[in-house]
């Protein structure tokens, strides 16, 4: 079993997965690989990884400054793919998923991109700006070297493609809870909850909720119905707050804790 | 020969397509939609051809520049003359079909990128005229060089938004553009000034801007009973040359210069000549392209002396034309395009935007080359009284966008 299925089927019915987002290289290179344990260390399931790019057309400020951060201080996608490789010989349990953009991985081309992946130890993939419709040959790779494809799922996805998208995903799927880009704050829990329940009639994968999610209260409230709480800019937020990149370890360490805190228990005879 | 492109998932052969976070895949089925049931309604196409007429001022003249032509020495050069729409350039032809096109939709809310802000005063002015609401992004050093243009824009009720993030430039200004109708998708219509971004915006800028060579294949039909050996246009986003180019793809005799900018050169690397340059195939706002980018994968830093062609990509449909052989790009510098934008007032008394002075340049050059046999038509995309400052500056020594 891979360790995405595996972290979702050890916690199905208990609690929903906790997944912090970092940018990889953000603030440098060399502290995303301790940044990555004391994820672990403070309760998260699975982690997620972004790689930078110069152009991030679906974040918010917060997100598209680490990319920036990240890239003066020289990250590259091949840098942080040796990152999670590195992050792999003291954890070889915690799945990690790298997040990005579609252009670098072109870049690189999909079959060497999926291969390092592997080689790295890494689960899953997300590519925000290509949708299942694009990414054919994409998909070929990653099944290939056996690497999870995660798609996005929004609001605004009509009823004809969420089968399709369902179809394209493996591992899990990422529903994106508002219309807009990560960071942002105008996050409806109850109408997360309703859609969820549609998206769950049409696909049977795990369901991961992300973006919008930004303090212990509102993961306590996806985290009550979501598979996965995947928490971005509010952690990215406090990598730039600190006084130090060890300051600001520490600081996200803490607020990582209280988030996986807040997580409900939930399951048969267990209200939350 | 036929042309039947993009095919319907909006691919032009291996480029275009629909590259885009899945927040915006709703939207712009629905756009494709109603894109779709307009086009092929009278009364839609009776409007727009209705405004393009008496709002607008087309038909365009086709004006024979004697004494340019006398001073390249050798084919009739022919102007469309663009720069004499309403606004200054040729943009208002799409932002005139968005608009009808938004208040059909139910859209109350205009928002578009803009460089030099000639699309975005076209966008402006149409949402001031049918009562929209209006955001315009822009790159902060493209505010600071083209400040008349961001004036008119505030004059007719827009928002400018100043974009600081990245390089400050029109790439920056439409990922910000993308963000915000990303977040604002239910009311806002997203007005894409160029043959860019994800289907169907490159086929729907293209139908609208086609009205251009449309006009300057009958205008020069009934001037000289013959077809142009040649046209050129200045390609950024490459809207201006596709609007001239599409009429006459199939007349195989007329050859097709897209003239990009090379800015300080191209081997200097600062430049804004993917197709030129040759740079890889990539994939930025939506669309796979020819695309300026490092071993990373990261997009570029462009330079250009016009904010208009200041930017890392190029339509889809270009990167076709240019695969195919049915168009060819060349590059021009900024210093042959200030030379010809002296040129043309000091010859002819019309000032040209920077932009179109990239293709006057170059067509200064071919004219030569094809000898006084020949006549070609240069798209003379706009006007040049936004840039008055920037040649000022210019010649004053003083290094803008440095």
């Amino acid at each position: 079993m891979s360790r995405i299925r595996g972290v979702f089927a050890a916690l199905s019915g208990r609690r929903a997965a906790l997944v912090p987002f970092i940018t990889g290289g953000d603030p440098t290179l060399a502290a995303t690989v301790p940044l990555m344990h004391a994820l672990v260390r403070a309760g998260a399931d699975l982690i997620e990884v972004g790689m930078p790019f110069s152009d991030p057309m679906a974040d918010g400020p917060a997100i598209q400054m680490a990319h920036q951060r990240a890239l003066a201080a020289g990250a590259t996608t091949r840098a942080v793919i040796d990152r999670i490789a590195a992050f792999r010989r003291d954890d070889d349990r915690t799945p990690v998923i790298l997040m990005g953009y579609v252009n670098p991985v072109e870049t690189m081309g999909y079959d060497v991109f999926a291969d390092a992946c592997r080689a790295a130890g890494v689960d899953g993939v997300i590519l925000v700006d290509m949708p299942p419709e694009e990414a054919g040959d994409w998909r070929a790779q990653a099944a290939r070297a056996g690497i999870d494809t995660i798609f996005l799922l929004s609001p605004t996805t009509q009823a004809e493609r969420l089968a399709l998208i369902a179809a394209a995903s493996t591992g899990f799927l990422y529903y994106v809870a508002l219309k807009g880009v990560t960071g942002a704050s105008h996050l409806n829990v109850a109408d997360v909850a309703a859609r969820l329940s549609v998206v769950r009639k049409a696909a049977a994968l795990p369901v991961g909720v992300g973006f919008g999610i930004r303090d212990a209260r509102s993961a306590a409230e996806v985290g009550r119905f979501a598979d996965a709480v995947i928490v971005g800019s509010a952690i990215v937020e406090r990598m730039a707050g600190g006084a130090s990149a060890e300051a600001a370890m520490a600081d996200v360490e803490t607020f990582v804790r209280e988030l996986r805190a807040a997580l409900p228990a939930r399951g048969a005879g267990t209200p939350s | 020969m036929s042309y039947e492109q993009p095919d319907e998932r909006g691919h032009f052969g291996p480029y275009g397509g629909r590259f885009v976070a899945e927040t915006l895949m709703g939207p712009l089925a629905e756009l494709e939609r109603a894109y779709r049931e307009a086009r092929s309604d009278p009364a839609f196409q009776a409007e727009l051809a209705a405004d393009l007429r008496d709002y607008v001022g087309r038909p365009s003249p086709l004006y024979l520049a004697r004494r340019l032509t006398a001073e390249a020495g050798g084919a009739r050069i022919y102007l469309k003359r663009e720069d004499l729409n309403h606004t200054g350039a040729h943009k208002v032809n799409n932002t005139i079909g968005q608009a009808l096109l938004a208040r059909r939709m139910g859209k109350k809310r205009l928002i578009a990128e803009t460089g030099a802000g000639q699309h975005g005063v076209a966008t402006a002015t149409v949402a001031a005229r049918l009562g929209l609401s209006c955001v315009i992004y822009m790159g902060a050093e493209d505010i600071a060089r083209q400040a008349p243009n961001v004036r008119r824009m505030r004059l007719l009720g827009a928002e400018v938004v100043s974009v600081t993030l990245g390089s400050q430039t029109l790439k920056d200004a439409m990922n910000e553009a993308m963000r915000d109708w990303a977040t604002t998708v239910d009311e806002t219509f997203y007005v894409i000034g160029t043959v860019s971004g994800p289907h169907p915006y490159p086929a729907m800028v293209r139908d609208f801007q086609a009205v251009i060579g449309q006009e300057a294949r009958r205008q020069f039909l009934e001037r000289e009973g013959r077809l142009p050996q040649a046209l050129v246009a200045c390609v950024g986003g490459g809207s201006n040359a596709i609007g001239l180019f599409h009429a006459f793809l199939g007349d195989a005799e007329v050859a097709l210069y897209g003239v990009e900018a090379a800015g300080k050169g191209l081997a200097s690397g600062r430049h804004a000549a993917p197709l030129t340059a040759n740079s890889g195939r990539g994939v930025l706002h939506g669309a796979r392209s020819y695309l300026m980018f490092d071993e990373d994968g990261q997009i570029r830093d462009t330079h250009s002396i016009s904010a208009g062609l200041d930017y890392p990509g190029v339509g889809p449909e270009h990167a076709w034309l240019k695969d195919t052989g049915r168009a060819q790009y060349v590059a021009v510098d900024d210093e042959a395009a200030l030379a010809a934008f002296h040129r043309l007032t000091r010859l002819e008394g019309i000032l040209p935007a920077l932009e179109s002075s990239h293709a006057l340049a170059y067509a200064h050059e071919l004219a030569a080359r094809l000898g006084p046999e020949a006549a070609l038509i240069v798209n003379l995309s706009g006007r040049g009284d936004k840039d008055v400052e920037t040649v000022a500056a210019y010649a004053g020594g003083k290094t803008c966008h440095a």
